[in-house]
């Protein structure tokens, strides 16, 4: 070991390159200027300025869900702490793997109301997995190392590092991460046998199973993936996913249904309902998901895979639960599952699947196929051809499209799709883009975004200019915060209380103003040669304004409060009865 | 068992004695919407740097394990017993009550204290200032006789609790 000293802000260079970091996403300010500095003096480490600090934890999710890596981040004291704040709950609720350094004020000012001065410790406590202020230039490479450890292991997520000016200054000892253990954070990855055991003949003896799988299948990693197609491929089960599980098994399969919960599909959603074994790998019975929790998959047995034992019995008790990385309990499993002779029953597996195919039947994402305005679902499953056989990736931001991109576009594959599930946050979708595209500067990235929720983070545009980062951003521009407006038509009247976008820039213009392409398409026929056109683009950012019809719903919809069974198809479809009082406050 | 049934628990924590530690755990309960009736924590191995938690909650089963699991998850926690579940434990309570009075009122308040085996940290001729240790209920009644004999007022430590037995933490 090394007993040169160096500065705290090289020291949080060289614990960055030694933690495998080549790409950190930033902002710099009064606060962080040393790491700036000593970020000038080397090349390994590329940093990309972003416009706002909520867009660096994004873009670093972007780079961390598309790669598998901890995603960085490095942001100034006070104002660049808080706007952090919003990208380190979305990661938090996602379970995204990010270290994020935040300067601080020097430790003499701290607790006087410095200028540029927060508590950021205390306001990011309740945003991130953990948090550190590191006051000694000799505890600085440890507490590293520690939050790159913590932030990976386990259930992924955000951990942010707050770090005094002068600690950044001061001289210190660097130690290398093989040094570093962590004194009590020890995540259980591998599973108890016996209850693999338990699981695996519960799953033999199923009549009418389901796998309902999450994000925690992605987050285990490509590896999972794989294990997780083979056990569903062997066991000739349908399966489902969450808004956070898309692509770990591939929707061109003929055993996938299509994502479930509040716009899943029918199929779905009826197989959720009727079950009598639910096999839940790496997702975590959101609210949503399972709709009324009173009616949730009633009658049925459930296997609860998650590596977070307070995801278990959280919201709903389970018969089996497993604690442990998906991708190490799915090992075990699809071993125990090959070693054993008994099969389920072929016949209920054949009158279940009878059963799905009838649901199916109903062709739930169907829609009013009109020439004479631009459908959203047209436009996406233009996209979808358009993208076909191509290497790409999808982020969003949030709303009806966000929905809409999940109902239309099939992934086969893990880490190709990045969207804000748990926070649902308007905004992350461009700077996510970037992120994926940073890391990916050859593949497609395509933004699928609404007007409103471009807007939110639309200065980030400069900087994938900045870095030439040909990200694609697709607006459905329906001039409404669809979604809002869909609630406001479906659970108040109609009453459409400021969810119209109104004074719109002219999108192209924008693009034209940053030096990026620009395209509209205002009728059917031009969907496919704008897509065609912004696909062609390499060079540069590409905006393209798909204007869509504005009244457009987001169906299949389980209404708040309501049950899977309960779900609506489309605008023909009334609810049962009135939503409940209960299921109006919801959200 | 009546799944909506509260049960009240007595959990012990053992935590890295680091800034903030308490603040993860408060922070904890009062995001979460969990009860804390009482919470105490001091530094128990010094060469560690190990502080003990010792809190009361209630909740129903599902609840209550939920706490344990979110306890569990914070980085800075080794480990989380609920000596509820695990067996027989005991909890005492350390209270300090003042107590001003003169003539009757105060010879009673002393007799109580003799009952109760509280000792006398502090007299004037006017006051008494009693150290008591029992348990919640115990200070409970003890206080609310005071009530009745010029209390002015009572500090309490709230719960530390232990399992009974060799086997230790």
């Amino acid at each position: 070991m090394s007993e040169q000293k160096l500065t705290g802000a090289q020291i949080i260079i060289k614990a960055l390159k030694d933690q495998g970091v080549d790409t950190i996403f930033g902002y710099p300010g009064g606060a962080v200027l040393p790491i700036y500095d000593a970020l000038f003096q080397q090349n390994d480490l590329r940093h990309i300025l972003v416009r706002h600090e909520q867009a660096a934890v994004h873009a670093a999710e972007g780079y961390a869900r598309s790669t598998g890596k901890v995603g960085c981040v490095l942001v100034t004291s006070g104002p660049g702490a808080t706007n952090a704040v919003t990208g380190l709950l979305d990661a938090l609720c996602d379970s995204i793997p990010i270290v994020c350094l935040s300067g601080q004020v020097p430790t003499h000012l701290i607790g006087n109301d410095a200028f540029q001065e927060a508590d950021t410790t205390g306001i990011t406590r309740p945003c991130t997995k953990h948090n550190y202020l590191v006051k000694d230039v000799n505890s600085l490479a440890r507490t590293l190392h520690e939050a790159f450890y913590v932030a990976r292991s386990g259930r992924p997520g955000p951990v942010l590092i707050d770090v005094p000016k002068d600690v950044q200054f001061a001289d210190g000892v660097y130690v290398p991460p093989a040094e570093v253990k962590h004194k009590t954070y020890r995540p259980q990855v591998k599973p108890e046998i016996a209850r693999i055991e338990e699981a695996v003949e519960l799953i033999a003896n199923a009549k009418r199973p389901i796998f309902y799988t999450g994000g925690g299948v992605i987050n285990a990693g490509p590896f999972a993936a794989k294990l997780l197609t083979q056990f569903v491929k062997a066991t000739g089960f349908p399966i489902t996913s969450t808004l956070m599980g898309l692509g770990a098994f591939p929707a061109s399969d003929s055993q996938w249904l299509g994502m479930l919960g509040m716009h899943g599909t029918y199929e779905a959603n009826l197989a959720m309902y009727n079950c009598d074994v639910m096999i839940n790998i790496g997702a975590r019975f959101d609210d949503r998901v399972t709709g009324k929790l009173s009616e949730f998959a009633p009658g049925s047995k459930k296997i609860h895979v998650d590596i977070d034992p307070s995801s278990i019995n959280k919201t709903v008790e389970v018969d089996i639960p497993i604690v442990g990385d998906c991708g190490a309990v799915l090992e075990d499993m699809l071993r125990i599952w090959k070693a054993r002779a008994k099969r389920p029953d072929q016949a209920a597996l054949k009158s279940w699947w009878g059963q799905i195919e009838g649901w199916r039947a109903r062709n739930c994402l169907n829609y009013n196929r009109t020439e004479s305005v631009i459908k959203p679902q047209y436009a996406l499953e233009r996209l979808r051809e358009a993208l076909r056989g191509k290497d790409h990736y999808v982020t969003t931001e949030v709303g009806q499209h966000q929905m809409w991109a999940a109902q239309f576009l099939p992934f086969d594959q893990p880490n190709r799709w990045m969207t804000s599930g748990g926070l649902g946050t308007m905004g992350y979708g461009l700077p996510a883009a970037i992120g994926a595209q940073i890391a990916h500067p050859d593949a497609i990235v395509v933004d699928v975004s609404g007007e409103a929720s471009f807007l939110m983070n639309m200065q980030e545009i400069g900087t994938a200019v900045q870095y030439r980062a040909p990200v694609k951003i697709f607006i459905l521009n329906n001039q409404y915060m669809g979604m809002v407006r869909q609630w406001q038509e479906l659970l108040h009247g109609s009453r459409f209380s400021q969810s119209y976008s109104e004074a719109l820039p002219d999108f192209v213009k924008l693009a034209e103003a940053w030096g990026c392409v620009g395209l509209r398409a205002t009728t059917v026929a031009e969907v496919d040669d704008v897509i065609a056109k912004m696909l062609a683009v390499t060079d540069r950012p590409c905006i393209v304004d798909i204007a869509v019809d504005p009244k457009e719903n987001c169906f299949p919809m389980i209404p708040g409060g309501k049950a899977h069974n309960e779900i609506l198809l489309g605008p023909e479809d009334k609810p049962s009865d009135a939503t409940p009082e209960d299921g109006m406050v919801l959200v | 068992m009546d799944e909506h049934k509260i049960e009240k628990h007595t959990i012990a924590v053992l935590v890295d004695n680091e800034p903030g530690v308490l603040a993860r755990v408060i922070g904890l309960f009062s995001g979460r919407g969990y009860n804390i009736e009482s919470l105490t924590v001091a530094e128990v191995n010094n060469a560690d740097h190990l502080s003990r938690i010792t809190l009361v909650t209630s909740g129903t089963r599902m609840i209550i394990e939920q706490i344990k699991a979110q306890l569990s998850r914070l980085v800075p926690v080794h480990r989380v017993h609920d000596l509820t579940d695990e067996g027989p434990s005991v909890e005492r309570e350390l209270a300090l009550v003042k107590v001003a009075g003169t003539g009757d009122k105060r010879i009673e308040a002393l007799r109580l204290a003799d009952i109760f085996k509280a000792t006398v940290l502090d007299a004037t001729l006017t006051s008494f200032v009693f150290e008591l240790t029992g348990t919640t209920a115990q200070v409970d009644d003890f206080v609310g006789l005071m009530g009745q004999l010029g209390l002015v007022e009572a500090s309490r430590t709230g719960v530390v609790a232990m399992s009974k037995g060799a086997t230790g933490f």
